[in-house]
């Protein structure tokens, strides 16, 4: 980059591309501290019920054992927000694979002998974890997840639908899935006197630091929470899971610096899972297509000790104009592992639904699926009334149907085959809303030239690095190499999390902020800098975080082109386009490869993932890599993603909005909707596996 | 595990009656002989990240499901959280940190990984950059994959396109969906 | 994962000496099983005999035109060997379609027969398993089953066989070589494994202290087709939902020889004795495949979530003795 103003849009190589190639970025398990032991968790072995005994004596012999801690020994802590949070605190066993004792030893082989040796007894007590609609437990929250009303109703939906001479009823399941970042939830404590330092595998040190103050009772300034590089989230590092809580414990009464690698087959249960939902759809339009009524109506589960709702009905609320509708939630408490964020929670099973819905729809009318999208296309968000800042759903329906080549699609279901193999095209829309929140950053320049800039952003993979460099390098007006961004340790102003696709936006508006003023600084300083530099800073608590008379959302078009083996009922896709609207594109390069990830990750909750909760013994079945299916290399085909430039003068500085999450909105409904075209079979409960989707083939 | 640290009997593998729990083995690591005494549980894995710092192999889910682990062991890549390193007593071992030469020239598939963006969190990477070190190496000596046509000629070179990366980087997950580029920078330098 | 001694075998005979003076010894070769069930806490050898260094892994054409693969063959070379590919397609499939090129890499001939069902009740030491635990239960058949056995089953385990390469070999007509204190013998690979029973912590007939030493492939020619089809949730680095092995020679319309095993719906590979009977010397059609196929899955005993299994390997296993019996392209 020689120019200045240019930085930003450039396809910019990641800046820490060449430690991440050469394998010297460092995770949080990865930070050599003298003394350094391991410990290893033991997780309840009992869905529910009670701690009895907890007997270590045969884990303490073993050799290299320095302590067991249990709810009976370990430090206490203050109430947490999260109870998820509140681990060794009490004998109550909330689901199974909560855990019970962590044993803390010279080696990773000692700590996990020493667990093995453990020997716990339970009161065991009656447990369900199979939630279903009508449950007697179940209940309408006032709130769901992102804190949206739990329901919303406008004219008179039911009546509506049943006056409509098109309807489309329809129930779809979406099952448990699991964020399986690739680094799994680490942690290192290490206790100087009073003061705290963590490194940490999360999505957002501040946050991290936060509570890690409140549960220990200790000043935020002393306490640094290190996350320089993390091996990707997808939500569940987005809050502190009970790694870091157990490794501060552990560091304190060993007195030691200790390391919580959780075990790959312990996620499951700790780290948050995306809950299932039964979803009804009741769709009733005219014979021109447009919606009349829609109704969707999201059943999901939640734990014994916390609520959260996965707020699938929620995109029904942004999508299409309908002037009767139904959007409600019920949620059931079971005794299963706390649901938490996995990429898109709401939008990404809830446009699974309504996107599956709208495709069943255009069927009935024998419409083009793109057209009745388009047909429907509202001029305000439904909900809300409000002017959208920006929507360009119908531009990317219209280019992606462009480039995929659609008007060649012969609309007939099992219109195609190739030998053995029955061929399908789908299309569905996305959305996702632009979230943003308050940051602080600085900017300073020094004598030498150079820049740097300081912001506790996390890059979980996204590229946040590179692209604060680039923002910052445009503001100041000077070309890349001269500026460095400091980001991932909790010493640096406080930010927001890496979640809701809201990085970029929230820590680019301060350091966007610090860049401006500071070189407004500098202009009017004559000559160098002196010795320290000259610095500015930003903050925009009280602006982010303002309520937008705008409904703000990013939108895309995904259209997929997949075969089903009539042989086996296998699934493969072939073709996997999208097209987003997302604001302005920052970094050509690193966006191009978040869209594609997160395609990647529908294409996995489409045809391979899922998760089952086990009605006999209380957890999931599927606990490790080799039963739980994340796409491998030969799933995935070549993906292309695109974009239009949009101008949004109503988001932040920079105009962007995020783009982490919305390239799994949609997707695994356009694979649906492809493979209904290939089989002429509506297969309404993920993933399309060979046993579900060989049977119906047959029939 | 350094035997300082701890009490046991060091003992020649295969040599005297296996009464100890450690035993000491040499590895050569990137060209530099190492010589430890190892608990016999340690698997190579934790050797590299513990004993010897070098923390580019990642550990993904231990049990040889994922691939993060990767590095070839006699020219062989290898799952290393399941080769316990007692086991592998003489052996070369080679890690992504001893793929590029001494200087600051990049081994050409971590330059393509940087040209095509090929990862994202960077967790996977080190693993799928000797994943493909190996498969390169083992088309090169005409091992098929299941992806090659089965009349395919025995023995001979198999030339690699899109769908043999795919097939044969299969064992290397990656969670952040970076497998289209990973693909494009591993074809660049099959080319 | 408990300490444990560890001691390295030269020989054979060495090796088998080792066992015998060590009580609770296991032997270790590629590990890629042993070592994940150690650390899972379910295998707990008080000693390894490494046996991964004995000269057993060439592999040899005897006088009488049968193939030798040696014990500690990787699993990658045996597939890539041009003897195994020309003469024994299936074999190569099969161990292509399994694991990873990785995992390949370490794992050994016999190591993949003596590898452990994948059921994630015997992995799991806080719920009840026979395999794992005699008399402790079947977890499987109390919780969920989708990846069980159809076949063979008892109410003691429903687990099945991982392997793909053992369902080859088993079609195959392939024997395993054993040496132990009581000398040598040979067995079948398809009796070599056994069904679950009232004993299903028994995997195998392979006794204490025996160690196979070679897998013998009985004498082919290129002209002796064969074929391996897997299907899997997932494209690659899957276990099977169900696959299949198949020899299959036609002379004149007629099925002249014939060996079918099925993978992943029971204890063992499982050899479809019924259907090739059924087929020997009659016609070789795709009717004639699909009655005799179903006449072997007759005895499947499906359970609630397992069902689909059944039909998935009919279609498999019609697929692939239909394309062999069909005419090589010119």
């Amino acid at each position: 980059m020689a120019g200045t103003g240019t930085a930003l849009g450039a396809s910019v190589e990641r800046r820490e591309g060449r430690l991440k190639v050469t394998g010297t970025a460092r995770y949080a398990a990865e930070h050599p501290l003298p003394g350094r032991a391991q410990a290893w968790p033991v997780p309840a072995a009992v869905a529910r019920g009670r701690v009895t005994l907890v007997d270590a004596s045969a884990a303490l012999r073993l050799p290299g054992v320095l302590a067991v801690l249990t709810h009976e020994n370990a430090p206490r802590i203050a109430e947490p927000e999260d109870a998820a949070l509140a681990v060794l605190q009490n004998p109550q066993v909330p689901h199974r694979g909560w855990f019970v004792a962590l044993v803390v030893a010279e080696s990773l082989e000692e700590a996990r002998a020493g667990a093995q040796a453990v020997r716990v007894e339970y009161a065991a007590e009656d447990f369900d974890v199979t939630v279903r609609p009508g449950h007697p437990d179940g209940y309408e929250p006032e709130t769901v997840n992102g804190g949206y009303p739990g329901r919303r109703e406008h004219g008179h939906p039911d009546s509506a639908f049943g006056e409509a001479p098109v309807r489309v009823d329809v129930t779809v399941r979406v099952p448990p899935l699991h964020n399986h970042p690739m680094e799994p939830h680490t942690s290192t404590a290490r206790w100087d006197g009073d003061r705290l330092t963590v490194y940490t595998s999360s999505q957002g040190g501040t946050e991290v630091r936060r509570t890690l103050a409140a549960l220990f009772e200790l000043p935020a300034e002393q306490i640094t929470v290190v996350a320089e590089h993390v091996g990707g989230g997808f939500g569940s590092k987005g809050t502190p899971r009970p790694d870091v809580v157990l490794a501060t414990m552990a560091a304190k009464v060993t007195g030691r610096p200790v390391t919580v690698a959780l075990a790959r087959r312990y996620l499951p249960a700790a780290v948050g899972h995306r809950a299932p939902t039964l979803q009804r759809l009741r769709l009733g339009a005219g014979p021109d297509g447009r919606l009349t009524a829609l109704s969707h109506e999201a059943t999901t589960h939640t734990s014994r000790i916390t609520e959260f709702v996965e707020q699938a009905a929620v995109p029904s609320r942004v999508m299409y104009a309908a002037p009767n509708s139904l959007t409600t939630h019920q949620v059931v408490p079971l005794d299963v592992p706390s649901p938490s964020w996995m990429r898109a929670p709401g939008e990404c099973p809830g446009m699974y639904a309504l996107e599956s819905a709208v495709d069943e729809l255009a069927s009935e009318l024998g419409m083009d699926p793109v057209e009745l999208r388009v047909r429907n296309e509202p001029d305000r968000e439904p909900d809300t009334g409000k002017p959208f800042s920006s929507r360009h759903v119908v531009e990317c329906l219209r280019e992606g149907a462009r480039r995929f080549g659609w008007e060649r699609r012969d609309p007939r279901p099992r219109s195609r085959s190739e030998g053995p193999l029955l061929v399908g095209t789908g299309v569905a829309a996305a959305t996702y809303p632009v979230l943003v929140w308050p940051s602080t950053a600085e900017a300073r320049a020094l004598p030498d030239g150079t820049f740097v800039v300081r912001v506790n952003a996390t890059d979980i993979g996204t590229g946040a690095r590179t692209v604060l460099t680039q923002i910052a390098a445009d503001a100041l007006g000077v070309p890349l190499e001269r500026v460095h961004t400091e980001v991932g340790n909790s010493d640096l102003p406080a930010a927001s999390l890496a979640g809701g696709s809201s990085g970029t936006a929230s820590w680019g508006w301060p350091v966007h902020r610090a860049c401006t003023r500071l070189a407004a600084r500098l202009a009017e300083h004559a000559g160098p800098p002196p010795g320290k530099g000259l610095s500015a800073r930003a903050d925009t608590a009280g602006e982010a975080d303002a309520e937008s008379s705008y409904a703000r959302h990013a939108f895309g078009a995904h259209f997929a082109e997949g075969t089903v083996d009539t042989v086996t009922g296998e699934v493969r896709v072939r073709r996997l386009l999208g097209v987003f609207a997302a604001g302005r594109i920052l970094n050509a390069r690193t966006a191009r490869s978040q869209f594609v990830g997160g395609m990647t990750m529908g294409l996995g909750m489409a045809l391979t993932e899922g998760s089952t909760l086990d009605p006999a013994f209380g957890d999931f079945v599927e606990r490790d890599l080799a039963s739980y299916h994340v796409p491998a290399h030969a799933d995935v085909p070549a993906i292309e993603a695109h974009w239009i430039e949009e101008s949004d003068g109503h988001l932040n500085p920079m105009g962007s909005k995020g783009i982490g999450e919305i390239g799994i909105v949609g997707t695994a409904a356009a694979i649906g909707n492809a493979v209904h075209h290939a089989t002429g079979v509506r297969f309404r409960e993920l993933p399309l596996t060979p046993d579900r989707v060989l049977g119906a083939l047959a029939g | 595990m350094v035997s300082d640290t701890h009490d046991g009997t060091a003992q020649a593998a295969g040599t005297a009656p296996p009464a100890g729990h450690r035993s000491e083995t040499t590895l050569r690591v990137n060209g530099k002989p190492h010589t430890l005494v190892v608990d016999h549980r340690r698997v190579l894995l934790d050797v590299l990240r513990e004993d010897l710092d070098l923390t580019g192999a990642k550990k993904g889910c231990d049990h040889g499901q994922c691939g993060a682990c990767t590095v070839l062991v006699d020219g062989r890549r290898v799952n290393s959280c399941l080769l316990l390193a007692v086991a592998l007593d003489g052996c070369e071992v080679t890690t992504v940190e001893g793929l590029a030469g001494d200087g600051e020239e990049l081994h050409p598939l971590q330059q393509a990984f940087l040209d095509r963006d090929a990862f994202q969190c960077g967790y996977c990477t080190p693993g799928q950059l000797c994943s493909a070190v190996g498969a390169l190496a083992e088309a090169a000596a005409g091992h098929p994959s299941h992806v090659t046509d089965p009349a395919a000629p025995s023995g001979r070179p198999v030339a690699l396109d899109a769908a043999e990366i795919r097939e044969r980087l299969s064992g290397n997950l990656c969670r952040c969906g970076a497998y289209p580029h990973i693909v494009q920078a591993v074809e660049d330098v099959a080319r | 994962m408990k300490s444990f001694g560890y001691v390295r075998a030269g020989t054979v005979e060495e090796a088998a000496e080792a066992f015998a003076a060590h009580p609770g010894a296991r032997y270790l070769a590629g590990g890629t099983n042993l070592v994940d069930l150690m650390k899972l806490g379910v295998e707990r050898p008080a000693v390894l005999v490494d046996v991964g260094r004995l000269p057993l892994d060439t592999m040899e054409e005897l006088p009488d035109g049968s193939l030798r693969v040696g014990a500690t063959v990787r699993n990658s070379d045996l597939a890539a060997h041009p003897l195994a590919r020309d003469r024994y397609p299936a074999l190569s499939q099969a161990l292509l379609a399994g694991a990873s090129g990785q995992l390949r890499n370490a794992a050994t001939t016999a190591g993949n027969l003596l590898q452990r069902t994948r059921c994630p009740y015997f992995q799991d030491l806080s719920k009840p398993c026979n395999k794992r635990e005699p008399g402790s239960g079947c977890g499987a058949l109390m919780g969920v089953h989708r990846d069980h056995a159809v076949l063979g089953w008892s109410e003691q385990c429903l687990a099945t066989h991982p392997s793909d390469m053992a369902v080859a070999l088993a079609a195959l007509d392939a024997r395993v070589e054993l040496h132990g204190a009581q000398g040598s013998r040979s067995l079948p690979v398809a009796e070599f494994h056994r069904l679950p029973g009232e004993h299903p912590e028994r995997d195998t007939e392979i006794r204490p202290g025996e160690l196979i030493t070679s897998v013998v492939l009985p004498a082919a020619t290129a002209e002796l087709p064969s074929a391996y089809r897997k299907a899997r949730d997932r494209a690659s680095y899957a276990f099977a939902l169900a696959s299949v092995a198949a020899v299959l020679r036609v002379a004149e319309g007629r099925v002249a020889e014939v060996g079918i095993a099925f993978g992943a719906l029971a204890h063992r590979p499982w050899r479809a004795t019924r259907a090739e009977e059924a087929l020997r010397g009659g016609p070789a059609t795709a009717e004639a495949f699909r009655e005799a196929v179903e006449l072997e899955l007759a005895a499947a005993r499906p359970l609630r979530d397992n069902a689909y299994k059944v039909p998935l390997a009919r279609n498999i296993a019609v697929d692939v003795l239909t394309r062999l019996a069909a005419p090589a392209p010119a």
